[in-house]
């Protein structure tokens, strides 16, 4: 247990005035997922930040946890890969006990009550848990707060607005698949383009029926190109 | 049988300010914690002048800023693993003969900066996991595992970090080189060149340039050979001892191949 009164949160924020010594933690992202008729369309941004610098621009945010299961991870890259690597061992365990695959629902909160666990501690993890299970397509929102919540369309990380501007403006149930490519591209390019934490490239991922397949891997600075080629 | 441990709630040792204090909220905090107290603050709310004359807490910080750059390069079948070899700490040099590359196995060399004291104690600890791993499997430890259970060990101490940018380079189970870069905390990824430590930020680009052959056009992407790739590290730190103060004295590089690690030393500028 934790003495009253202890902020881990703040000891690192502390540690970052002194001399010399910056313990920069790798930060910042995009990601969005919306439902529609043909299953999932998962899409995320690959920048990686740390403080001001640039770790990595070509960053994996999405975990595969297995062929039905999709994470996404935005906020803090360290949280996101160790946790949602631990969900992805306890979604094998739960296969091998029950003989059969874990519903999208329970693996969400089976995450969000690992998050509940620390809450208050500081780690910082913005999740959408996507995938196809008996009730059908399932896509869930989890963060580090203990929050928990199902829905049509979700953004996370510090882009999220601008993505949210585009995709909601965009999205129609019966979409096509190549519409909802699109649209998906397009919400992450524009919000790399105007967050300084996002860019890179955007992994986009579509959960279909039979599992998920990766749709493509596009760089943000050709895309935004295309885009403004039709606009002046 | 090592379990996977969850991240320790622990806080670093303050228990004797804790008993002098009694229950007082400032003094439970960590002692190196700078609380803004009341006196700080002038009667209108607007912070008082910086003539402050009374007594002052002086902190302990548990870290300290050794200095140090890494670097590590992976080719088609070598890697590259490459440090300064300058010990610093403000203004002093504590030593020239300092090497920041590790070696852990046959195929895997790591490369650790920041606070030296961090970066004895990791990469015991990671010795001492590689022969309990060896003991109960009988195999060696592959490049990609080790990097695995790094990040686990790393974020085992997620509320109190390791204050070290480690690089591990080496070779995969295919034999092609393999680079893996950490943040303080876990966080990791494959790559194929990285740069850490205090002239990360000069190497990054530059390596992104020459070896990514990034923001450049109409060039054709040579593959890296091992001798160029050689050279590019050391041209690289000559520069970077031109312009980071951390950076200097001498330059270990470690080449690992399937033949073994071989490890040249070339000297830097002293000043």
């Amino acid at each position: 247990a934790v003495p009253v009164g202890y902020e881990p949160s703040s000891f690192l924020g502390v540690c970052n005035r002194e001399e010399g010594v910056r313990i920069d933690l790798n930060h910042g992202t995009t990601t969005l997922a919306f439902k529609f008729r043909h299953g999932v369309i998962v899409a995320v941004d690959s920048r990686a930040s740390a403080g001001n610098y640039l770790d990595c621009n070509d960053a994996n945010k999405v975990i595969e946890i297995n062929p039905y299961l999709l994470g996404t991870m935005s906020g803090s890259a360290a949280d996101c890969q160790y946790w949602e690597r631990l969900l992805a061992k306890e979604c094998r365990l739960y296969k091998l006990r029950n003989n059969h695959r874990i519903s999208v629902a329970a693996a969400s909160k089976l995450l969000s009550n690992m998050m509940l666990g620390y809450k208050g501690m500081g780690l910082s993890m913005g999740s959408m848990i996507c995938g196809w299970d008996k009730e059908g397509p399932g896509l869930f929102y989890v963060d580090s707060n203990g929050t928990r919540l199902s829905g049509r369309m979700f953004s996370t990380g510090c882009g999220n607005s601008y993505a949210y501007g585009v995709v909601d403006s965009g999205y129609k149930e019966d979409m096509t698949v190549e519409e909802a490519y699109e649209l998906g591209c397009r919400g992450i390019a524009h919000a790399t383009h105007r967050d300084a934490y996002s860019g890179g490239s955007v992994n986009m991922y579509h959960m279909r029926e039979d599992g998920w397949i990766k749709v493509c891997k596009e760089d943000v600075s050709k895309l935004i190109h295309r885009y403004r080629e039709g606009m002046f | 049988m090592v379990t996977c441990e969850p991240p320790k709630k622990s806080l670093p040792y303050c228990s004797d300010t804790a008993s002098l204090h009694g229950g007082c909220r400032a003094f439970l905090v960590f002692p190196g914690l700078k609380m803004l107290s009341a006196q700080n603050f002038g009667e209108s709310g607007k912070m008082k002048e910086y003539h402050y004359t009374g007594p002052v807490e002086h902190r302990f910080s548990p870290y300290a800023f050794n200095g140090g750059t890494v670097l590590a390069v992976a080719g088609e079948d070598f890697a590259i693993v490459a440090s300064d070899t300058r010990l610093s700490e403000g203004y002093s040099i504590h030593s020239r003969d300092s090497p920041k590359c590790y070696k852990l196995t046959d195929t895997t060399v790591i490369g650790c900066s920041g606070f030296h004291g961090d970066c004895l104690t990791l990469t015991k600890i990671i010795d001492a996991r590689l022969k309990m791993y060896k003991h109960s499997n009988t195999k060696t430890m592959t490049s990609g595992a080790i990097a695995a259970m790094l990040s686990t060990i790393l974020y085992g101490r997620r509320f109190f970090p390791y204050y070290v940018y480690n690089i591990i380079g080496g070779l995969d189970e295919q034999g092609k080189g393999a680079v893996y870069s950490f943040d303080p905390v876990g966080s990791y990824q494959r790559d194929t060149y990285k740069a850490g430590g205090s002239a990360s930020a000069m190497l990054q680009p530059l390596l992104d340039n020459q070896i990514g052959f990034k923001n450049m056009e109409g060039v054709e992407h040579v593959p890296l050979s091992k001798e160029k790739a050689v050279q590019l590290v050391k041209d690289v730190f000559i520069s970077a001892a031109e312009r980071d103060v951390y950076t200097g004295d001498a330059l270990r590089i470690c080449i690992i191949t399937k033949e073994g690690i071989q490890e040249q030393n070339i000297p830097l500028r002293k000043d």
